[in-house]
């Protein structure tokens, strides 16, 4: 009775891959917002679906990575190589110092703190001008040195920007896969004692609390990560990147993707980021559509995208088995 | 021990002593303050006045996975599980959390402790449900797999809250004796709370019974069935 594993993530990234050589400059840039708003909705799923903390300002953290990235890359013309871990670490400390706070209160009162932090954040970035350029923002972050890839055969034909997009793919799938790997370990495991009963949780002996901020560095740092890269990719650094919308944009694409499961959050960006593409090409009412379908999503399949297809192949594998 | 909330003497000058293999059992009427005295012992509830000794350690001002790492372990009179989870993996993750491997971030944790998780399961007599997810056990399996979380973290006293609550009589002779054959293998000290006095009788060498907050008799089963006070206040209720 062993099910077969779908390598869901190589078949993604190896598709992902292929994007590029549909040869439209437009597509490359869709793809590429996809890949890197997979990144940031998965972190923040780790809060959610995996420890049952609700946060409203995950886009601080996203937005921290980005300046850090940009910050190094454009003034202090620091490599990629370098600036792009940065972005994790200066993310990651940021949500430490937020998170000591944070996880001291439950439920409503950890999403109000969370949001405040990110208010702070958002103000901070907004009017500091001699580093992160203020209101302005901060623009023409440089592409990283990717002249090597040149030399390869197939991408050698390849745009500036697509090669930038393979080095995205790159990393948020190893990006992924350690998360991947993150929620499968003892320590997922202990995560989800936390979701389903905190006070259980104590007394077969877990310090919730550091659980609850070790998990949110975690998730704070890969955010950060992805803002890393979603800085260079939008050629820019602007202080509504760490804006609540930005935080309610991601948490959007998690609820509509599907918070129980590990890929729900990514498939959530991938068909808000193009909806939102087509759609808007068509109508001005983006957000009155956006609306009408999570209200549908959450009545009719509040598993999100993910959980009703996950629930439709159980029940047809029954329906073969019976 | 004391504790008052808004003013009312919920648990008000109780001392209570338990000896290492001892089977303990604090009964009184509903309102009694067994429950609150509990949380205070397990650290859920921090006493106004008063300490608790574990082994001799005052464990009073330590938070509960503390409390849970030295030895204690407790079952709650309302089910407390992880209802999402399959039964196996709530055993699991007791096991992993008390082992000290909650912050291994990188390993499968599928095999994790399997053999140990199904042992456990197997003395249970949970071992034909393990895949199943715990919330949909009966009442009493959702019991019997909350006995389980506190024997997970191999405890040397363990606290059972109303083990019995909500049973059927039959559940309950069931409960009762397998929580005296695990008790006894395994030779723990056992604390717990109880309402079903012919339970109480059966197993407990101790027993102690509280009333509108204070201790009005402690002592062998004989002693306390035999005691006028408790005769008017509580058993005389009862019967």
């Amino acid at each position: 009775m062993t099910r077969v594993r779908v390598p869901w993530l190589f078949l993604a990234t190896v598709a992902a891959l292929f994007v590029p050589a549909l040869g439209s400059r437009f597509y490359t840039f869709v793809a590429t917002d996809v890949v890197i708003f997979a990144l940031f909705a998965v972190s923040l799923n780790l809060l959610i679906g995996y420890t049952g903390l609700v946060s409203f300002g995950h886009a601080a953290y996203f937005g921290a990575g980005a300046y850090a990235t940009g910050i190094l890359m454009k003034k202090l013309a620091v490599p990629f190589v370098l600036a792009w871990p940065a972005a994790g670490v200066v993310a990651g400390l940021m949500a430490l110092v937020a998170g000591f706070f944070c996880v001291r209160l439950t439920k409503i009162y950890f999403a109000m703190l969370t949001l405040a932090f990110a208010q702070i954040v958002w103000a901070i970035c907004f009017k500091w001008n001699d580093v992160t350029g203020g209101e302005q923002g901060m623009p023409e972050i440089p592409y990283p040195e990717l002249g090597w890839m040149s030399a390869l055969p197939i991408l050698g034909d390849w745009r500036a920007s697509d090669h930038f997009y393979v080095l995205t793919v790159l990393l948020v799938a190893a990006c992924l896969w350690l998360l991947r790997r993150l929620v499968g370990s003892p320590f997922g495991r202990i995560l989800t004692t936390i979701r389903e009963n905190p006070e259980r949780a104590e007394f077969i002996g877990v310090n919730v609390r550091l659980y609850e901020l070790i998990v949110f560095v975690i998730a704070g740092a890969f955010a950060g990560l992805a803002g890393g890269l979603f800085g260079i990719f939008n050629r820019g650094v602007f202080p509504d990147f760490a804006y609540w919308t930005k935080s309610s944009e991601v948490l959007i694409m998690a609820i509509l993707g599907g918070i129980g499961h590990f890929w729900g959050p990514a498939v959530g960006a991938l068909v808000l980021l193009v909806l939102n593409q087509q759609i808007t090409s068509y109508t001005q009412y983006w957000p009155f559509i956006l609306g009408s379908i999570l209200i549908v999503l959450l009545f009719g399949f509040p598993g999100g995208i993910v959980g009703a297809l996950a629930g439709a192949a159980t029940r047809l594998r029954k329906a073969r088995g019976a | 021990m004391r504790k008052a909330f808004d003013g009312f003497q919920a648990v008000a000058g109780v001392s209570l002593r338990v000896a290492r293999g001892q089977i303990a059992a604090i009964i009184g009427p509903n309102g009694a303050g067994k429950t609150t005295f509990f949380n205070l012992i397990t650290g859920h509830l921090k006493p106004d006045a008063g300490a608790v000794l574990l082994d001799g350690i005052d464990i009073t001002a330590l938070p509960p996975h503390e409390i849970s790492r030295r030895g204690m372990g407790r079952s709650f009179q309302r089910v407390n599980i992880f209802p999402k989870l399959t039964v196996f993996e709530n055993i699991q993750a007791a096991f992993i959390s008390h082992r000290g491997r909650g912050l291994d971030f990188f390993r499968p944790v599928g095999q994790l402790y399997r053999a140990e998780t199904d042992a456990l399961l197997r003395s249970l007599g949970l071992a034909d449900r393990r895949d199943e997810v715990s919330g949909f056990l009966s009442h009493g399996g959702q019991k019997q797999l909350e006995l389980g979380l506190a024997l997970a973290s191999e405890p040397q006293l363990l606290l059972l809250d109303e083990p019995t609550a909500g049973m059927s009589a039959t559940e309950t002779r069931e409960t009762m004796q397998l929580i005296e054959r695990i008790t006894r293998e395994r030779g723990l000290t056992l604390l717990f709370t109880e309402h079903d006095m012919e339970v109480v009788f059966s197993i407990a060498e101790k027993i102690a019974v509280l009333h509108q907050g204070r201790l009005i008799a402690d002592g062998a089963p004989s002693v306390v069935r035999a005691d006028p006070e408790v005769r008017r206040v509580y058993l005389g209720e009862a019967r």
